[in-house]
């Protein structure tokens, strides 16, 4: 099981509190985790990456286990603490505006 | 007694006033959509409890949401927990892809930056959502960088119309300040063909076979901050007016100049008369008095807000030229706030309502065609955009 900590806006967009957890199948990457999120919760799609490039979307970063993941390759294996569970994936927004 | 629904989109979300007919005393919800800038909401003609919104972020991009039940709740179309064969969700209520594929036109990938070079078309936000006048689930969306999509399944999924991208003055066109908007998006009444659309800084166009081709119509217009003030492409168009029961005369202010059309934007004539200065956004016609018109006059393109800290609506009674000033009701005084392209609307109430909003967060009514004033609200976010239903 995965774990995905969303940004606040997007939890209130995809009508969810806490966390998140996904069955991803194969290896966890970063795409197959958000696969499996927009899978589940299609009104994410291209709030986080783009619909066709699937780039991240410039004011997000990916951070897990204390390290920043976001130009890490998405088909890269997250951490292992990641994919067993133990530490969730999270999605951070920009702290900026106003 | 007929009722009165504001929709009221904010930087930092969406509200929904209401009121009786005699436009008195409103009741105010939301915001929905909360910390999401909301540029644009509106209702559909044909069912009053079917509205389309645009909520935007520079975090997490474009989301429509669609309401059924007059703003009470909303719904992400297409986004919501229902299974396509496959096994995969649809989820592309958010998907604006623009078309460039041969079938439909030459492809077009460029058009001008600010300094001139050429820069790739990439999509940003959905300016104004407008709803077709004969059926609930079709509604345009015009985006930033310019173009007009639309959709006829609720919002659920959305097609570009590629011909006024790929008319030819693409690669022309340049972003206002405020960015390379669509925001500007009429429907002829008496013909379900033509479509009006304006576009900052390129300016206006027509269709007149539903969106396939497209001509500009900016002859008259006149903008000396482009090398060629008379160019055919180039102008800030800030927005344009019609009144349904003329849809060959049209109403536009200009970034400097308010202008008119009386042959269907073919032609254009500056109607600035006496006003005291011809910068704007907003401008609209009264729903019963197609040559009375209203603009809310703005200091000048460096400083926006009203000259002398003098909040002041202007109506015309003449179709332009012959300007008056309303001030009943509103900030005499130490105002500096703006009101937006999108951010004034009337009602067909018997007595005409005429509504704007302003950066300062307030959203102002008269209810007897601009004759006195009142705020319905004094402090909301920063407006973006005014929409008005008249109800039964």
């Amino acid at each position: 099981m995965i774990r995905v900590v969303l940004p606040p806006h997007l939890r209130t967009l995809a009508k969810i509190a806490g966390e998140v957890e996904l069955e991803v199948p194969g290896p966890a990457t970063q795409r197959s985790v958000l696969d499996a999120l927009e899978a589940r919760y299609p009104m994410l799609r291209g709030t986080i990456r783009d619909h066709v490039t699937q780039q991240r979307r410039p004011f997000l970063r990916f951070f897990a286990c204390e390290e920043d993941l976001s130009h890490e390759s998405p088909d890269a294996a997250l951490p292992e603490a990641v994919a067993s569970g133990a530490e969730p994936l999270l999605i951070i927004g920009a702290i900026a505006g106003g | 007694m007929s009722k009165v629904r504001v929709l009221v989109g904010t930087r930092k979300g969406a509200f929904v006033l209401e009121s009786d007919g005699k436009r008195q005393n409103w009741d105010v919800a939301g915001p929905f959509f909360a910390g999401w800038e909301v540029y644009h909401m509106k209702g559909s003609p044909v069912d009053p409890n079917r509205i389309y919104a645009s909520q935007t972020s520079s975090w997490f991009g474009q989301v429509i949401q669609r309401s059924s039940d007059g703003g009470r709740t909303w719904e992400t179309p297409g986004g919501g927990p229902q299974q396509l064969p496959g096994g995969w969700m649809k989820g592309e209520s958010n998907k604006f892809v623009y078309d460039e594929s041969k079938e439909t036109g030459a492809p077009l990938n460029t058009h001008q930056w600010y300094d001139g070079t050429q820069k790739p078309w990439v999509f940003k936000r959905v300016w104004h959502l407008e709803p077709s006048l004969t059926d609930p689930d079709s509604v345009y969306a015009g985006v930033e960088d310019a173009a007009l999509f639309r959709s006829t399944d609720g919002a659920a999924s959305w097609q570009e119309l590629p011909g006024l991208r790929g008319h030819g003055t693409g690669p022309n066109w340049q972003p206002g300040a405020g960015g390379m908007c669509l925001h500007t998006v009429i429907l002829d009444p008496s013909d379900p063909g033509r479509i009006y659309i304006a576009i900052s800084a390129a300016g206006a166009f027509r269709t007149d076979d539903g969106g396939k081709s497209w001509k500009p119509i900016n002859h008259g217009l006149r903008s000396n901050h482009i090398p060629d003030p008379n160019a055919e492409i180039g102008h800030c168009v800030h927005h344009v007016a019609m009144h349904p029961s003329r849809p060959g005369v049209l109403f536009m202010q200009k970034h400097w100049d308010v202008m008119r059309s009386d042959d269907a934007g073919e032609n254009w004539k500056e109607v600035s008369g006496n006003l005291p200065t011809d910068f704007g956004f907003v401008i609209d016609v009264h729903a019963h008095e197609p040559e009375t018109i209203y603009v809310v006059p703005i200091k000048s393109d460096g400083e926006h807000f009203p000259p002398e800290g003098k909040l002041r609506v202007y109506r015309s009674r003449s179709g332009g030229n012959e300007w008056e000033p309303l001030t009943k009701g509103l900030p005499q005084s130490n105002c500096y706030v703006n009101v937006l392209r999108d951010a004034m609307a009337v009602d067909a109430l018997d007595s005409c309502g005429i509504y704007f909003g302003t950066t300062g967060g307030q959203v102002y009514a008269s209810a007897d065609a601009g004759d006195s004033w009142a705020p319905i609200v004094r402090d909301l976010p920063a407006v973006l955009s005014v929409e008005v239903q008249t109800l039964p």
